[in-house]
């Protein structure tokens, strides 16, 4: 869809696939999956630093024109996330953030008190936040009001491929945002991405149904062609669901 | 001097700037950020900003991820 944009903060997109570049085998099998996704904005890890300064990855996407989503994966309060934020802007020149605290190792699911708590801190420095949250559509409402440019509910536990657990969270979440919803989190296969974007979402996040698909390559293509699909069924006007059959040819 | 380095104890003249230590592990300048004892110290300061003893130096940078 021609002119059809997504907007986060001062960021504008034409591609609503956002990519994470963790899980993949090697570089290549990324650079592959990235140009046929599309996608115009990826995410990255902050890790230390050894001696020849990293892995390649942002040499990678600096090459690919995609911008840079630099996230705090790993931190477990507010103040590891805030400066893994400060350190991210710093090594990475941009404002935007993808803001995720959590819990514990084992579900991975946010933190909401942490979550909050951050993004109060991280829009008060100036920066675009992305915050990852649970699909409660509560605490997303708490978080825009925080200041976050975007807010990310999950559709199910990172790297589950679960799909996407309670759609009518992610109805209720759409119904009422401000600011651009981003399902992030639980995609498994083409149809997650194009229910996301018929249930009004503005963007999808994946990285592992992707990097960890036995074609990484043409599960980018999948998840291209499903968000693009589901954008334009959201848009369309979809029929009314009935009990009964209704005859679509005219009677004898 | 001893300080730590990403976790790791190492030694440094006295004086040592934190373009000093970047220099001494031969980390590209690029796509890195510092933190002194949590604190970010800007690139613009690395020249002036000496790192005192016992202090922790955190050097960060992109790698894949989700």
């Amino acid at each position: 869809m021609d002119g059809d944009h997504l907007v986060i903060g001062e960021h504008k997109l034409s591609s609503r696939l956002i990519i994470g570049t963790g899980g993949a085998a090697n570089l290549a099998v990324v650079e592959r999956a990235l140009v046929a996704s599309g996608t115009e904005l990826t995410t990255v890890a902050m890790r230390k630093a050894d001696a020849d300064g990293g892995s390649g990855v942002l040499e990678l996407l600096r090459r690919l024109g995609i911008r840079l989503l630099p996230n705090t994966a790993g931190c477990r309060t507010a103040a590891e996330a805030v400066l893994t934020a400060r350190l991210a802007r710093e090594a990475l020149e941009t404002d935007l953030i993808k803001l995720e605290v959590h819990a514990d190792d084992r579900t991975l699911l946010p933190d909401p008190f942490e979550t909050l708590e951050a993004a109060e801190q991280l829009t008060a420095d100036g920066f675009t936040v992305l915050a990852y949250t649970n699909d409660d559509p509560v605490l997303a409402l708490r978080l825009e009001e925080a200041g976050c440019a975007a807010v990310m509910p999950l559709g199910a536990p990172i790297g589950t491929g679960l799909g996407i657990r309670n759609p009518h969270n992610i109805e209720l979440i759409v119904s009422r945002a401000g600011v651009p919803v981003i399902l992030d989190a639980g995609i498994g296969t083409a149809s997650d991405a194009t229910l996301a974007m018929e249930l009004g979402c503005d963007a999808v996040l994946l990285s592992t149904a992707v990097t960890r698909a036995a074609d990484p390559e043409r599960m980018a293509s999948a998840m291209r062609a499903a968000v693009t699909a589901g954008r334009l069924a959201a848009s369309a006007g979809r029929i009314p669901q009935r009990f009964w059959a209704h005859a679509s040819s005219p009677p004898r | 001097m001893e300080i730590q380095v990403n976790g790791q104890r190492r030694e440094f003249p006295d004086g040592t700037t934190v373009e000093g230590v970047l220099e001494a592990l031969g980390t590209a300048a690029r796509g890195v950020a510092v933190a002194v004892d949590g604190v970010v110290v800007r690139r613009g300061e690395w020249p002036e900003a000496v790192v005192r003893k016992g202090a922790s130096v955190d050097i960060l940078t992109a790698v894949q991820g989700g």
